[in-house]
């Protein structure tokens, strides 16, 4: 069977699980339904696992399946739907097929008293067939459509305990904040319509690199450059991304999104959804030019160091690894920018991994947390605080051990798939900032503020994780009580952990070579950076490729070194307690309290922004309360009311006037002629014999 | 006497003497006696143009009729005269306007 039609039946059974529990879901047994949908999003795995085995059996750089209909049809315009299966996609279906296959199962013990169970259930599948519908997308109209499907899908999941207003706000936070981002790509596609006429990737780009682009500008704006204006067309479609994959400045939305169920926050908010953005990055990453690169990897750079700063002072365990991801993804976006496109779309493959694996064990110990707290009978003490938790390493010993590898992967340690897409990002970087000699990036050896962010990041990574590890497990437990009730996740919670622990390791991503410092691998075989299709001016792609592999070994101990100093920093404050950690936080002071407050993010925008815009609404409000409606509407209102007076005195006194007359005239009638009506026969009698007598007078004379 | 202006004078005032008690009595009878005139004053007129005119004895058989006519409303106009007055104690028509009350 051809690719297309097996990616199809993929996209279609998470739709037919989303049906099924949205209309039949609640009248089935409880603990029944969801089987059901467990059972369609295994099939899509196992279909997704035997295109990828289809896809190293071929073992082609260059595979690419392509098919389309015609769906909207505007004369010289048209819209297609279509799908496109290349290597990039088929890995991208398992990594999603995967995580979500184990978040279903996982869910199952984790959601088990809920209240709208089935509903989650849908809403799972509802997500994992959009995803599945922006990973098998060729067109930039179709992945438009699937990303607000996904938007939509996480807004529902996020606000699943509604009740909770914290929940619905984060809810309608993640909606609206991902809205600005897709304005801005909805700005881009449309620029791209306007000048190549089409949406398809391939299309485009062929009509980029054919010359078809410049002419259309040319036609279509006269004197603008076709690059400048490429360059705005890629930087808008980007802003998509950076809505949906929580790049700075809309990281805001990501960090409350935490709200939702754990198993969510791994699915949606860590492994899949917001690496779509990197993944739209790489689709449409022919047509970026160079300093619409710069400017991505800029973003990507900054939003990495940033966010990792957020995230070494947070004390909820979920907030620690929702920034975690931001930066992540920064990272991830990065590399796109420095055009280390392979690195970047391996660490979205290596990331999905081992932060879906840290989500789902910390929502196991978030999970347990809430049992003893609720045997306890403790309602007030945060479940994720991790100030509550401590030596759950004995109690927890499977979670403990997934998370630690988890942990070892994301600092980039050697023998862990982290390792392996964070070295070839941080490589990247390096490369990128020794190469880079035109455009304004360039201007001060600006470039090197990028493995600067790469590096540093990698060191504060190590050491948020560490910090939290040391925290969750280690030491001594806080709160005693707490502790004594703590125990073991059940099975269906541990098996998608050992699963995906198992996955966090190099040898997945090495074969075939088990060199654990990575080398050819099929990943980087099959995955092939595309050839770009806009001039790429003083840049030395060569010195580039060249560079990258030349700073693979200085990269490579570099990201060693700062990851050992951030684990020994963790262990020497958390561990050995040789630094006090409150002590630390009053000597850097406004450092601390800044990152403790997100760098007030959250407050610059309430006072930059909502607030002046909502005062700007209240003065539009009281101009058109005040002055429009009280002198122009009220005022033709008053007129009218005047005039419409002045009428009906009219209408008044001459119409009815008329009227009446015409009646009072035959009332006086009646009231004379009714005397004649006596009801006497004589008299009728004598009126009969005046009339007689007058027909003979007028006769006779 | 052999004319008929002569006929005409007479059944001429007849009917203008029986009109004139027909409008001026109260008493239903009166009125009653009143139609009575006027009905043979109009079979003086029949007999006459029939004898005078037309030769021929229709305008006798429509007073014979007439005749039968008036014995006939005489009875039936009784008859209300005599429940009027049982209705009301005198057969004052001026009186019977109950319907208009």
């Amino acid at each position: 069977m051809p690719m297309v039609n097996l990616s199809l039946i993929i996209l279609v059974l998470p739709l037919i699980s989303f049906l099924f529990q949205i209309f039949f879901g609640k009248r089935l047994e409880h603990k029944k339904g969801e089987w059901i949908s467990i059972a369609l999003v295994l099939t899509t795995l196992l279909l997704a696992i035997i295109m990828f085995a289809q896809m190293l059996f071929d073992y082609q750089p260059d595979f690419r399946q392509e098919a389309s209909i015609n769906w909207v049809n505007l004369g010289q315009f048209q819209i297609e739907m279509g799908v496109l299966v290349d290597n990039i996609t088929i890995i991208m279906l398992v990594v999603v097929a995967l995580i979500s296959s184990l978040v279903h199962l996982y869910s199952v013990e984790y959601m088990k008293n809920d209240v709208r169970y089935s509903r989650y259930f849908g809403f799972l599948g509802i997500f994992t067939f959009s995803m599945y519908g922006i990973t098998i997308a060729n067109n930039l109209f179709m992945i438009y459509c699937f990303w607000e499907l996904v938007g939509l899908s996480s807004y529902l999941l996020i606000g699943h305990w509604w009740e909770k207003k914290s929940a619905a706000d984060a809810g309608k936070k993640a909606f609206i904040v991902n809205r600005i981002g897709d304005i801005g790509m909805f700005m881009g596609m449309m620029v791209v319509a306007t000048v190549a006429g089409t949406f398809n990737y391939q299309v485009l780009f062929e009509r980029i690199a054919s010359g078809a682009w410049a002419a259309g500008v040319h036609g279509l704006f006269g004197g603008v450059d076709p690059n400048t204006l490429l360059t705005w067309a890629g930087v808008l479609i980007f802003m998509g991304a950076i809505g949906k994959s929580a790049q700075f400045p809309l990281h805001v939305w990501l960090p409350d999104a935490m709200e939702g169920p754990t198993p969510v926050s791994a699915l949606i908010h860590a492994a899949t959804m917001v690496a779509a953005g990197v993944y739209l990055t790489v689709r449409i990453f022919p047509l970026l030019t160079p300093d619409a690169m710069a400017f991505v990897a800029l973003i990507g750079g900054f939003t990495a160091f940033f966010a990792a700063t957020i995230a070494i002072t947070q004390n909820d365990l979920k907030k620690v690894l929702a920034y975690s991801t931001v930066s992540q993804l920064g990272y991830m976006i990065m590399a796109l920018g420095t055009g280390a496109y392979v690195a970047g779309f391996f660490h979205l493959v290596t990331h999905a991994m081992f932060k879906a694996l840290l989500f789902l064990a910390s929502g196991s110990v978030i999970h347990m947390m809430h049992h003893s707290l609720t045997k306890l009978n403790d309602h007030h003490t945060d479940a994720q605080d991790m100030r509550n938790m401590g030596g759950l390493r004995s109690k927890m010993p499977i979670t403990y051990a997934v998370f630690f590898i988890a942990s070892l992967s994301i600092s980039g340690i050697p023998l862990f798939s982290g390792f392996l897409s964070k070295d070839a990002i941080l490589a990247g970087t390096w490369s990128y900032a020794a190469h880079i000699h035109d455009g304004w990036l360039a201007q001060a050896h600006l470039g090197w503020i990028l493995p600067f962010f790469g590096f540093g990041a990698a060191l504060i990574t190590a050491f948020y994780m560490f910090r939290l590890i040391f925290m969750t497990f280690h030491g001594e437990p806080k709160r005693k009580d707490i502790f004594a009730k703590m125990h073991e996740s059940p099975k269906l919670m541990t098996i998608p952990l050992m699963v995906l622990g198992a996955l966090s390791t190099f040898i997945f991503f090495t074969l075939p070579s088990f060199n654990p410092l990575g080398g050819k691998s099929w990943f980087q075989t099959l995955v092939k950076q595309p050839e770009t299709v806009v001039p790429m001016g003083a840049f030395d792609s060569e010195g580039f490729a060249h560079g990258l592999h030349l700073a693979h070994y200085p990269a490579m101990y570099t990201s060693l070194i700062v990851a050992g100093v951030g684990i020994g920093l963790a262990v020497l404050i958390y561990i050995l307690k040789e630094i006090d950690p409150a002590k630390m936080a009053q000597r850097l002071g406004i450092l601390y309290r800044g990152s403790l407050n997100k760098w007030y993010m959250d407050e610059i925008y309430l006072n930059g922004i909502i607030r002046p815009f909502l005062k700007g609404c209240d003065a539009i409000a009281y101009f058109d309360m005040e002055i429009y409606d009280h002198y122009v509407i009220d005022g033709v209102g008053r007129r009218v009311k005047a005039l419409a007076t002045g009428t009906g005195i009219a209408d008044d006194l001459v119409v009815d006037g008329a009227v009446n007359l015409v009646g009072i005239i035959f009332q006086w009638l009646g009231w004379t002629f009714k005397f004649v009506q006596t009801g006497k026969i004589q008299n009728y009698l004598i009126y009969v014999l005046i009339g007689v007598l007058m027909v003979y007078l007028i006769n006779v004379f | 006497m052999n004319h008929l202006e002569s006929y005409l004078i007479l059944s001429a005032l007849l009917f203008s003497l029986g009109l004139y008690t027909v409008i001026t009595r109260k008493n239903g009878v009166a009125i009653l006696m009143g139609i009575e005139l006027i009905l043979n004053a109009a079979n003086i007129n029949f007999v006459a143009f029939s004898k005078f005119v037309t030769h021929q004895v229709e305008g006798h058989l429509m007073a014979i009729f007439i005749i039968m006519l008036a014995a006939a409303e005489a009875a039936v106009a009784l008859a209300i005269i005599l429940n009027l007055y049982n209705d009301q104690g005198n057969i004052n028509v001026d009186e019977a306007d109950a319907l208009k009350r």
